[in-house]
């Protein structure tokens, strides 16, 4: 029978002490590939046809998505990702208010989640003791687990007359800055950005508390024993450390507000301009592609919206990579010391 | 020099809790010897305000008891080994000395630690302005990889407030100097301190811990880590800085001990797993002709 | 003595006063920051607390049989529910579910045993691309390669291009947790002559079962609360309607609707509906969690 030339083939790479969790299977020896039977070749293949989907669905969306952007990308140029105007009628397209809308928002929800996101990763990882951690960790990560559209209808009933308050307040104390101009509408920029904010917060705090706690402890004693205070130990050695998953966490969380659609576009106010304020209604790309979806009536209405979903495929991805690099680095860092 | 010294501060007036033993009954068993003895053969402080007392010190992790009524005196600028076999407390005891213990979540602490006649155990000490005064080294070298060697060097100084740049400059070389790594290293102060090798690392830190001036250094098995060649070095260095801070080393290794310090105190785990004090005295003392049965068996290698 | 130059009036008298304290500014310091990450983690675990709250009492008011039930009143006039909504979505994501986890697992399956390493390390590339992209341009895919090509908009449409959105992610789990099986394991079976595709699937994948189960759930979730897609590929519909090949309703299309309209009672609908969403949701992230817990994870 086969197996007996199989056995001593396969039993070679266990001799010796191995650790119980060895992670990851090896690759099989090529000879058994020969003599393996019909079953498992056809189990084989079926698993690598699985695979390969994958593969095919990520370039065959790519590629769609090229070639039916493609007919807006030619008519325009440059000009579509640098033009402020978006008019079915004339048929003139540009989508510079969206992806600035898009970027904007994106940027001011960051600059809300990571302070906080941070904070609340030292303090589950640090500072709080274990049966407080745990349940308070397990609340800030459903926060992840909710539809978007919840959050949006949140969002549109809740936040919103709150922002609406916040925004008044500020426009008759430092009304004369540009950021802080305007009617306070409450739906806008700074609503959505609120709403991303909260959305993002669970990636940056849970990535944030996983790289906190594989810090050394070895590391924080060492500047403790050099008389620092906890929070001086934290802030100079503890984050420094790692400062790359850190930073990976805020790039993956960039990445998913920038995508973010439904809650964005249900009180964002889908205006197509380009406003310094912050209260403004503004759109983002995600946000227009959703909302005139519906009303593309042309080929080329179409298609430029074909095209503003690749601009923010090209933002998304980039911003993926760099993070996705960002934690490489970090794990390759961790491991080797 | 003084040879009177240290006695004076066990007997403090002043904020210091009065100790309940006499120093002659400090220890059970046979004690080595009554430190009187002590001081006329091995070199004293110039002045006994960097000695340090222990006083009936108990130390648990949690439920588990690691240490049970330690007393013992740790003379000003000297080296004080603490050797037995692993698991008998001594690094739970040395960082008792800068209050470290107490970072490790359900760490405890009771008893005393008097330094310059006042306890270190009492509420309005701050353990992090303890910690400025007694700089600890360990087991494993740990530089902060994202510094560099200057940065490194100055870490702790940087946390006192406003240092001039040209003293921060001369705080540095000083501090490498005296570490011994100032040659090996003066060409590249802004290069990372990982870069270095195992024994340059940790004299980086021995670097670091002197950097803030303190009056005791506790170095924690501070060559566990190390090539026979750094070892040696760090030896050396122990030896140099002596005239200038307490040393409290914990070692395993028993010819470091007789080799680098004054006085030897070896621990044991008695039953119930609790670390204990044996025997205490002149190191050359603990090593020729020690008092109790179970030090001569450890230092002849009997077992441990 | 060099070394006496800068420790000047540290030694002896000073120590007294330097144990007391340490700079008034850093220790004002250090509890305010550690105080400001412990508000921090406050607001974070009270935004969920916050929106919890709300949805569970907008949602239990407005709840009522007849939301399950019903079809939508005409436009403006009081009462009606959203049965085909309800009906819809869970057309959709069973049939999302029915392709992509199966695909998803068998891929995993490739990953953890079977794959060599440059297409191995190209399939998780793609992968960790797709997880990363914005569900709304999967929802152009799915309008592209099938809403155009074949008949229309429909359920099949939004259960397809779900399902390209659950596949990667379910691969991606399947295999992490077909990695923590320990390789003795698949070698003592090899050894005793079972086959190599009868070692996974009745020895590797019943150990990893926890986490099998866990990944597919969390993947169902995802794609339940999945709104964006939807607009490109079933469009919705007012009407009851069973058949797939035909344009559907869904839960959060139809929440994304009834928000934005002016009408009071269908944005209480739409809160009734995204209670029983976010309990959907809540109890499948709830129970994976708690299973993973309690189940022995080495």
């Amino acid at each position: 029978m086969q197996t007996e030339i199989r056995r001593p083939v396969v039993l070679e790479p266990s001799v010796g002490s191995t650790p119980l969790v060895r992670t990851g299977a090896e690759p099989p020896p090529r000879s058994r590939r020969a003599m393996t039977a019909g079953p498992d070749r056809i189990f084989e293949i079926v698993v690598l046809s699985a695979s390969l989907l994958i593969s095919v669905l990520a370039i065959l969306l790519l590629a769609t998505i090229v070639e039916r952007g493609s007919e807006a990308l030619a008519q325009f140029g440059l000009g579509f990702v640098t033009g402020t105007t978006w008019n079915p009628v004339t048929k003139e397209f540009g989508v510079l208010p969206a992806i600035y809308g898009t970027v904007v928002t994106a940027v001011l929800a960051l600059i809300l989640a990571v302070p906080i996101g941070i904070g609340a990763a030292i303090f589950l990882a640090e500072l709080a003791p274990r049966w407080l951690a745990q349940p308070v960790s397990f609340l800030i990560e459903m926060l992840a687990a909710i539809p978007s559209v919840i959050i949006g209808l949140w969002g549109l009933f809740v936040v919103v007359p709150v922002v609406r308050q916040v925004e008044s307040f500020l426009g008759h104390n430092v009304g004369f800055l540009p950021i802080f101009s305007g009617p306070a509408f409450g739906i806008g920029v700074l609503s959505a950005s609120v709403l991303l904010a909260i959305m993002v917060l669970p990636i940056i705090t849970a990535i944030t508390r996983d790289v906190i706690r594989v810090v050394p402890m070895s590391q924080r004693e060492a500047m403790l024993a050099l008389g620092a205070t906890q929070w001086e130990t934290i802030a100079r050695v503890v984050l420094p450390y790692g400062r790359n998953g850190i930073v990976g966490a805020v790039i993956l969380a960039l990445g998913r507000a920038l995508g973010e659609t439904l809650a964005v576009s249900m009180i964002i106010g889908n205006t197509f301009k380009i406003s310094p304020s912050i209260f403004s209604p503004a759109t983002t790309l995600a946000s227009l592609i959703a909302t005139q979806f519906r009303e593309a009536d042309s080929a080329i209405y179409l298609s430029a919206l074909m095209a503003a979903a690749l601009v923010l495929f090209g933002i998304t991805v980039i911003v993926n990579i760099m993070a996705r690099l960002l934690t490489w680095r970090l794990s390759a860092f961790s491991s080797g010391s | 020099m003084n040879a009177v010294n240290h006695l004076a501060t066990s007997t403090l007036p002043g904020d210091a809790a009065p100790t309940p033993n006499s120093p002659n009954q400090r220890l059970e068993g046979p004690v080595a010897m009554p430190t009187a003895t002590s001081s006329s053969v091995v070199p004293e402080s110039d002045d006994g305000s960097a000695g340090m007392e222990i006083r009936k010190l108990s130390a648990w992790y949690g439920p588990r008891q690691a240490l049970r009524d330690i007393t013992l005196d740790v003379p000003g600028h000297q080296v004080m080994a603490i050797i037995g076999p692993s698991g008998c407390g001594k690094s739970t005891l040395i960082r008792c000395l800068n209050r470290m213990h107490e970072v490790t979540h359900g760490a405890t602490v009771r008893g005393e630690v008097i330094l310059d006649g006042r306890n270190m155990y009492d509420p309005s000490v701050d353990p992090v302005a303890l910690r400025r005064i007694v700089g600890m080294v360990f087991q494993r070298p740990n530089p902060f990889p994202t510094m560099s060697i200057y940065d490194n060097v100055v870490a702790g100084l940087r946390l006192g407030g406003k240092v001039g740049r040209g003293s921060m400059d001369e705080i540095v070389e000083r501090s490498l100097r005296r570490a011994a790594l100032w040659d090996e290293v003066r060409d590249k102060l802004k290069e990372g301190g990982a870069s270095l090798s195992g024994g340059q690392q940790q004299r980086l830190c021995i670097a670091r811990a002197l950097a803030v001036e303190p009056e005791a250094l506790l170095m924690d098995e501070p060559c566990s880590a190390l090539d026979p060649i750094a070892t040696l070095r760090i030896e050396e260095l122990i030896r140099m800085l002596r005239d200038e801070v307490t040393i409290v080393i914990v070692t395993h290794n028993m010819q470091q001990a007789a080799r680098v310090s004054d006085r030897t105190a070896f621990m044991l785990a008695g039953e119930e797993r609790i670390g204990e004090l044996i025997e205490v005295g002149v190191t050359k003392e603990i090593f020729t002709n020690p008092h109790d049965e179970r030090t001569e068996d450890y230092i002849t290698g009997r077992f441990g | 003595m060099a070394t006496q130059t800068i420790s000047l009036g540290k030694r002896a008298s000073s120590i007294e006063r330097e144990l007391s304290s340490i700079d008034r500014r850093r220790r004002i310091m250090d509890l305010t920051m550690r105080g400001l990450c412990s508000l921090a983690a406050l607001l974070g675990a009270g935004a969920l607390f916050l929106l919890v709250i709300h949805v569970v009492v907008n949602g239990v008011a407005a709840l009522s049989i007849p939301l399950f039930t019903e079809m939508p009143a005409p436009i403006g006039t009081p009462g009606g529910g959203m049965a085909h909504a309800f009906v819809g979505s869970i057309i959709i994501v069973g049939l999302a579910c029915l392709w992509g986890i199966p695909a998803g697992l068998l891929a995993g399956i490739y990953l953890a045993d079977y794959q060599t390493p440059r297409l191995g390390g190209f399939v998780r590339f793609t992968a960790d691309v797709l997880t990363g992209i914005p569900s709304i341009v999967f929802g152009i895919f799915g309008y592209i390669l099938v809403v155009t090509r074949f008949g229309g908009f429909s359920g099949l449409a939004a259960a397809f291009t779900l399902g390209v959105i659950t596949l990667p992610i379910v691969a991606r789990t399947t295999e992490e947790t077909l990695r923590l099986v320990p390789h003795e394991l698949r070698e003592a079976a090899l050894a005793l002559g079972v086959r190599r595709w009868r070692v996974v699937l009745s020895i590797v994948l019943p150990t990893a079962r926890a986490g099998l189960i866990t990944g597919a759930m969390l993947a169902l979730a995802r794609a339940a609360g999945e709104t964006a897609p939807l607009i490109f590929t079933t469009l919705g519909n007012n009407f009851w309607n069973v058949d797939p090949t035909r344009p559907m309703a869904a839960v959060t299309l139809t929440i994304f609707q009834y928000a934005i309209w002016p009408y009071k009672n269908l944005h209480e609908q739409a809160w009734a509906a995204s209670l029983i969403l976010l309990l959907v949701v809540l109890l499948i992230n709830l129970t994976v969690r708690l299973a993973a817990r309690s189940a022995p994870s080495r």
